[in-house]
């Protein structure tokens, strides 16, 4: 498994929860580096059902956006599942401004997607 | 609360990650002008979009090139304006990322953001500027 600097991962069953670390997720080489953390679960660690947790994360950019959409694409792409879960609201407005809340299956918090799972 | 207001211009390096020598100190007094924080984050986020397609798709990450931001904080209203030394754009021929064929598109949300968070956007006519105002909004019942 890869060292990450950019998420916490931890198991719960056959579901892989993932933290951000950073609370603004903006600065492109950041992004970067955080793009290739998560595309590692999916391509490298085989990582078929993961979570994204975003109780840390206070702001992110359309850039980062872009990284959640082609992760989904990977995770699509080998027959796995991703969710998302504990987005602030001004995120999630985000979220429904692009009509992404359509495409990322999004639940209130761990417990909930993690039971979705099942 | 402050009830004057702040102003800063500063010319910005094409360098990505440029942005925070200005949005700190934008966060900053709209902090001390008392924004309410969902003003202050819809601000940030369309102030960080404006600036980075300045640098990447407008100067292109040209070193010789600047993105020159003006910042207007007052109680009641925010301004940033940004323009870079690229050729511009056409802000119309940007397509809608709400569309089914683009909803899965990794990129081509910030114009989007930057209407939906801001009460004014206008660009220049060469399209290599942009300026966005926001009204603080009604406080909460």
């Amino acid at each position: 498994m890869a060292a990450h600097r950019r998420i916490d991962v931890a198991k719960v069953g056959e579901v892989t929860v993932v933290k951000f670390l950073d609370k603004k997720i903006l600065d492109e080489a950041s992004i970067q580096e955080l793009g290739a953390e998560l595309f590692g679960l999916v391509e490298q660690d085989n990582r078929r059902s993961i979570l994204l947790n975003f109780a840390n994360v206070e702001f992110l950019s359309s850039a980062a956006l872009g990284k959640l959409i082609t992760l989904d694409r990977k995770v699509k792409a080998a027959k796995g599942r991703l969710k998302l879960s504990n987005i602030r609201p001004e995120i999630f407005e985000v979220f429904q401004i692009t009509k992404l809340n359509k495409v990322f299956d999004i639940r209130a918090d761990d417990a909930e997607a993690i039971s979705a799972f099942a | 609360m402050n009830s004057g207001s702040w102003q800063r211009e500063v010319d910005l390096p094409s360098e990505r990650g440029a942005s925070r020598l200005i949005t700190e100190d934008l966060l900053e007094h709209l902090g001390v002008h008392g924004w309410p924080p969902s003003d202050i984050f819809s601000i940030h986020l369309a102030a960080e979009e404006a600036i980075v397609n300045a640098i990447i798709h407008g100067n292109k990450l040209d070193p010789a090139k600047k993105v020159h931001v003006s910042c207007m904080v007052s109680p009641e209203l925010a301004r940033v304006e940004v323009t870079d030394e690229g050729p511009g754009f056409d802000p119309a021929s940007v397509p809608d990322c709400r569309l089914d064929d683009r909803l899965e598109a990794p990129n081509g949300r910030g114009v989007m953001l930057m209407r939906s968070f801001m009460t004014r956007i206008e660009y220049n006519a060469k399209g290599n500027g942009v300026l966005l105002e926001k009204r603080r909004s009604p406080p909460a019942d």
